[in-house]
């Protein structure tokens, strides 16, 4: 299924890594998606920002084909989201670290480098990326949670994905460990990758290129940091998302009055 | 299938079997020690000359039964802890098949199947004597085949398990009615009608009759290949159904 009706790139020439249109996802009887339509572009970190429960975690598995749509499409770079071919260019970090306990550090960066034909080189580099060369050959079940959260991550970077999907990759580290991420994820935006990045955090918006809100399984707005602090009038992040909130709720009550 | 996919997988099972020294000994030690008993349990039968010594039926039996249960027991268990863990969804984000990972998970235990086969059938031979016709390759053969029946089994039924404890709760659904009825405990011709159209039907009974054959002849017989053929065939077909409940895409 391919769609032309992918809303356009903001600026002309970028190259779409993902477009979404009219998507809907349905769990149980929850409608958790409710029509969204966007497009990510390549080589950046795209934020994805929203309370708890707006459906964050439910597009993410939609963008790696592991949800079932209940309408609308999602292409995932040029090609519908799932499909074989992505498996190989598409990493995925769940947002409770899924890796094997009872395993090192190494064995279970190794093991799932394997399935990318990565050797014992790159799943090194991969632990020293995420700080745990000292680590390495421990019992992961023993590391702490931030550390389990990075042997996790680890497992994804080896794999060196053209899109990388992290699921709340931040919750639970220290401000060093977490600006050191966003230090590289950006290097890996630089160096062509593209990152989409959950948080609940706003303050961590900021390290974005571009910010996709969402509330209540709508897509509030996508702009940029700049663009988020202007329009919600404030340079604190979480006061302006707040503040658009209000607003939206404002024009939507306001819609309602002049539509009776 | 991608051969180096599948044997990433069987090392890296190994891999975690070989940190849990307590699922080592239950594979390794426990089956001998079963059996020891039951040798000790038959130890002061008085029979008339001539007729064989009832360690000579059942041990032989066990040879087969410990590898099915203890394979169905740590199968399920290790694969209900893929899909709760998360890292069975992960997996199948990469681009590793479906069979390569059920086949990398049957290669893994049915290493350790032989190993434990070797174990408790040397023991057997060894130090209780045991008496039959054929050869001990051909009973570590069948420990080896229903190892494996166990390990699909186990698979299968991870997918109906929400938790641990409901895995456990398939062991007297499934595993004991196959003991019951397989011809351990009575000989199958002599159980009523719906028993022995029931146990025709299950997979353990081809084992236990492939091991009888074993014990009476001494060169294999075509019943006993027959036998063997049949056990692969389940086995096959109850891999594929557990690969149907391996799903990528989930609502």
């Amino acid at each position: 299924m391919s769609h032309s009706a992918a809303p356009a790139p903001a600026s002309p020439g970028a190259e779409v890594a993902v477009a979404a249109s009219s998507l809907h996802v349905t769990r149980g009887k929850v409608p958790v998606l409710r029509g969204l339509d966007f497009s990510i572009h390549a080589g950046q970190i795209t934020g994805l920002l929203g309370p708890s429960g707006s459906g964050k975690t439910t597009l993410m598995r939609a963008i790696m084909g592991v949800q079932v749509l209940t309408s609308g499409s999602i292409q995932v770079l040029g090609q519908p989201a799932g499909h074989p071919d992505l498996r190989r260019r598409v990493g995925y970090v769940t947002q409770s670290p899924s890796v094997y306990p009872d395993l090192t550090v190494e064995a279970n960066v190794r093991y799932f480098g394997a399935m990318h034909r990565k050797g014992r080189a790159e799943a090194a580099e991969a632990i020293a990326a995420v700080g745990l060369d000292p680590q390495a050959r421990q019992k992961t079940g023993d590391l702490s949670g931030g550390q389990l959260s990075r042997v996790s991550l680890a497992c994804a970077l080896v794999a060196r994905p053209s899109l990388l999907v992290l699921d709340e990759p931040t919750v639970g580290l220290d401000p060093v460990l977490r600006a050191d991420l966003w230090d590289r994820f950006r290097s890996m935006a630089e160096s062509g990758t593209t990152l989409l990045v959950s948080s609940h955090v706003m303050e961590e918006a900021s390290h974005c290129g571009s910010l996709l809100l969402l509330r209540e399984g709508t897509l509030l707005a996508q702009l940029t940091p700049a663009e988020l602090s202007q329009r919600g009038h404030s340079a604190d992040l979480e006061k302006a998302f707040l503040h658009i909130i209000q607003d939206t709720a404002e024009t939507q009550s306001s819609e309602k009055t002049v539509r009776s | 299938m991608n051969l180096m996919m599948m044997l990433a997988t069987t090392r890296r099972v190994l891999d975690q079997l070989r940190h849990d020294h307590r699922s080592i000994a239950l594979i390794l030690v426990v089956p001998a020690l079963l059996l020891t008993a039951v040798y000790f349990l038959y130890e002061n039968e008085t029979l008339p000359p001539g007729v064989p010594r009832t360690f000579d039926r059942v041990g032989l039996m066990m040879l087969a039964i410990f590898p099915f249960v203890v394979m169905f027991l740590v199968t399920s268990i290790t694969m209900l802890r893929e899909r709760t863990s998360g890292t069975l969804e992960r997996l199948l984000t990469t681009p590793i098949h479906k069979a390569d990972l059920l086949f990398g998970y049957g290669l893994a235990f049915s290493i350790m199947a032989a190993l434990q086969s070797l174990v408790a059938t040397a023991v057997a031979y060894w130090i209780f004597g045991l008496d039959i016709q054929g050869s001990p390759g051909l009973v570590v053969m069948i420990a080896v085949i229903n190892a494996v029946l166990g390990v699909a089994l186990g698979l299968l039924c991870s997918a109906f398990a929400r938790t641990e404890f409901q895995a456990v709760q398939f062991m007297p659904v499934v595993v004991v009615p196959q003991i019951l009825l397989c011809g351990l405990f009575v000989a199958r011709d002599r159980m009523n009608e719906a028993l022995e159209a029931v146990s025709n039907i299950l997979p353990l009974t081809f084992s236990v009759d492939a091991l009888q054959e074993i014990a009476t002849n001494t060169e294999p017989t075509d019943q006993l290949w027959m036998d063997a053929g049949v056990i692969v065939a389940i086995v096959v077909a109850v891999l594929v159904l557990a690969s149907l409940t391996l799903r990528r895409r989930t609502a």
